[in-house]
């Protein structure tokens, strides 16, 4: 029997390689790896959306991605009907934000020389009929085709009848969801499925409010709007995009964690033993047992999560002083005391979900504020 | 003149063609603007537009994409909607049935997959509207409007991936309405829910909070699936469909697709 090297690769020397991209897919690599990589292609937006060097992004992640292929753990999850809707938005999303920041390169670049924008001579009107109408049918005549050819090509998924007793494992909410099941790692439900759903609401709404900067209005920019469109980016491609691709592609049985060539082995125990800020406070710190009485008018709960109330009333009501007068000093002014307290707790809240995660990957940390008897942990 | 061109003027003369076409051939400016003018569903854009406007690497065709979809789901639902039933006796054999006795069948395919791409097109078209600015003034509304659309648009995935009530189904469904007996001061586990009590006796329990208002019972079964139903055949899409009035109304009262001011 003939061995190609295709095969050499997937049999012997690939193993190395293999166990340094599982390590890489751990979640704290992987989400410092994609800041990181966020914050470079913000910075270097200019260079790296030319056209040859985002062509060479796209096939060397195209080539990582058809040589994983060849593990067959790897196939097996892209391979989930379900799942495959995951890596067309991945493409999707990878060549429109390129698209836009191709855009936003030039427009930028066209300001500082004084050049019209890409968009400019907003005063040459053409008609719909042919313009946009013609475009509108070939649009709608080739997404007709596409999703037929996808019809066709992929069975839509169909298991075993349901059955209350019988529990997949893991059982997984829709793929467009799964940013907010991971956050159920992190967070109680109430504010996984609630509070954090209800805040992305709310808070898209906002923006258009609590983002008072006149200009990057109906164009393509990223220098007029850094802040804007930086903190957007955050909360889109690693809150929500990155989430998903943990949640479908690396979240195994027991909702453990899985690098992309590992097999998914439900036996694998479930590590943790998460401790909260009580516990480091009184115990690891004071040397001392968690009170247990109540302080004067203070029940025994409150005296216990005493230093996570400390910290999180300094984190959402203090911070916010403090950051109105540093670090969004001109912000602040531009914004008024309203809008200011709006876009200052959002923004508090998106950050609070990082760093949660992070303690968690770290250090186990479950909860700052742990008052149980309440269900009121934070 | 060819024989083609003589029966096409020859229909187009006609008293049919003239009633329901009130201009003539589209080929010179007052007849092209009569097109859209004169057409109930053209008639949702401007009769000129901002060349800029259009240009497939600015707008994407997202939004229209997403529209588009949206009607694809509309009409192999309502075809589906000849097939299936929604109880437990039957749902999952109606849709097995589609799959085992249709040749050739692509309808429930097209249904889902029409439904993910749903999905991905509404996102791309929001990164594609904040990424140029255009939720700022005088379109603030319309971009609510949008996110609006947007949480109806998963909502409507999310009570249609019920329906086929095989396990990938029913479990999604009950990882994903478990977080409704945690909201607070609603669900049972939901935080201060103790405290929503008369004399002692509580108030919030299994058999009356958020959850079960939103599966008819305390788990995922017969109601539930009945439930689901209701919801995404006709609650939803018929918000939906007038917030989609609203949305595309909107946009040419603020001014249509935006440019650089």
């Amino acid at each position: 029997m003939t061995m190609t090297g295709l095969d050499l690769l997937a049999a012997g020397d690939s193993n190395a390689i293999k166990d340094l991209i599982n390590t890489l897919c751990q979640p704290h690599w992987f989400f410092i790896i994609a800041s990181v990589a966020m914050i470079v292609f913000l910075v270097g937006y200019r260079t790296l959306t030319k056209p040859a060097v985002a062509l060479a992004g796209g096939l060397a992640f195209t080539a990582f991605y058809v040589l994983s292929g060849f593990d067959s753990d790897f196939l097996s999850i892209i391979q989930k009907p379900d799942n495959v809707p995951i890596t067309m938005m991945i493409y999707l999303v990878g060549f429109f934000v390129w698209l836009a920041f191709r855009q936003a390169a030039v427009n930028d670049q066209n300001m500082e020389e004084g050049k019209p924008l890409l968009e400019a001579g907003s005063d040459d009107k053409v008609l719909v009929w042919p313009d946009l109408v013609y475009t509108e049918l070939i649009a709608l005549v080739l997404c007709t085709v596409a999703l037929t050819v996808w019809s066709v090509i992929l069975r839509a998924p169909l298991e075993q009848p349901a059955n209350p007793a019988v529990i997949p494992n893991p059982s997984k909410a829709p793929w467009y969801f799964l940013g907010l099941q991971e956050m159920l790692v992190y967070f109680d439900p109430w504010i996984a499925g609630v509070l954090l759903p209800g805040l992305i609401i709310v808070g898209l709404i906002a923006i258009p409010y609590i983002d008072r900067n006149p200009r990057g209005n109906g164009y393509y920019t990223l220098k007029e709007r850094k802040f804007a469109i930086t903190t957007f980016l955050f909360g889109f491609l690693l809150l929500w995009v990155v989430l998903i691709v943990f949640g479908t592609f690396l979240r195994g049985p027991n909702w453990n964690f899985f690098g992309p060539y590992e097999f998914w082995d439900p036996h694998r125990p479930a590590a943790l033993l998460n401790i909260n800020l009580a516990d480091i406070f009184w115990v690891q710190w004071l040397g001392r047992g968690i009170p247990t009485e109540s302080f004067g008018m203070l029940p025994h709960f409150v005296v216990r999560e005493a230093p996570g109330i400390v910290l999180l009333s300094f984190y959402f009501f203090i911070l916010p002083g403090i950051l109105r007068y540093t670090v969004f000093r001109k912000m602040g002014n531009q914004l008024g005391f309203v809008r200011y307290m709006v876009m200052i707790q959002l923004f508090l809240w998106m950050a609070f979900v990082p760093i949660k995660m992070a303690l968690r990957w770290t250090l186990n940390f479950k909860y700052f504020v742990a008052i149980t008897e309440n269900f009121l942990n934070f | 003149m060819s024989v083609f061109s003589r029966f096409g003027d020859w229909v187009r003369e006609g008293q049919v063609w003239g009633s329901v076409f009130r201009h003539g051939v589209p080929r010179d400016r007052r007849t092209r603007a009569m097109a859209v003018l004169s057409n109930v569903f053209l008639h949702l854009h401007p009769v000129a537009i901002r060349k800029s406007g259009i240009r497939l690497s600015f707008t994407w065709c997202m939004g229209g994409l997403t529209f588009f979809l949206f009607l694809v789901e509309v009409i192999t639902g309502v075809l589906l909607m000849f097939y299936y039933r929604p109880t437990v006796e039957y749902a999952y054999f109606d849709i097995q049935g589609l799959r085992a006795h249709v040749t050739l069948g692509i309808l429930r395919e097209m249904h889902r997959w029409g439904a993910h791409a749903m999905i991905i097109a509404i996102w791309l078209h929001m990164l594609r509207v904040f990424l140029t600015g255009s939720y700022k003034p005088p379109r603030e509304f319309n971009w609510g409007v949008g996110v609006i659309l947007l949480v109806l648009t998963l909502l409507l995935s999310f009570t249609g991936y019920l329906l086929p009530w095989d396990q990938l189904a029913m479990w999604a469904i009950t990882v994903g309405s478990n977080m409704a007996r945690a909201t607070p001061l609603a669900g049972h586990e939901g935080p201060l829910a103790s405290m929503i009590q008369i004399a002692g006796v509580p108030l919030l329990h299994a058999g009356d909070d958020a959850r079960f208002g939103l599966l008819a019972g305390t788990f995922v079964g017969p109601n539930a699936l009945l439930r689901f139903y209701v919801l995404h055949c006709v609650f939803i899409p018929v918000v939906v469909t007038v917030l989609i009035a609203v949305h595309f109304w909107r946009i040419r009262k603020d001014g249509g697709i935006s440019g650089p001011l």
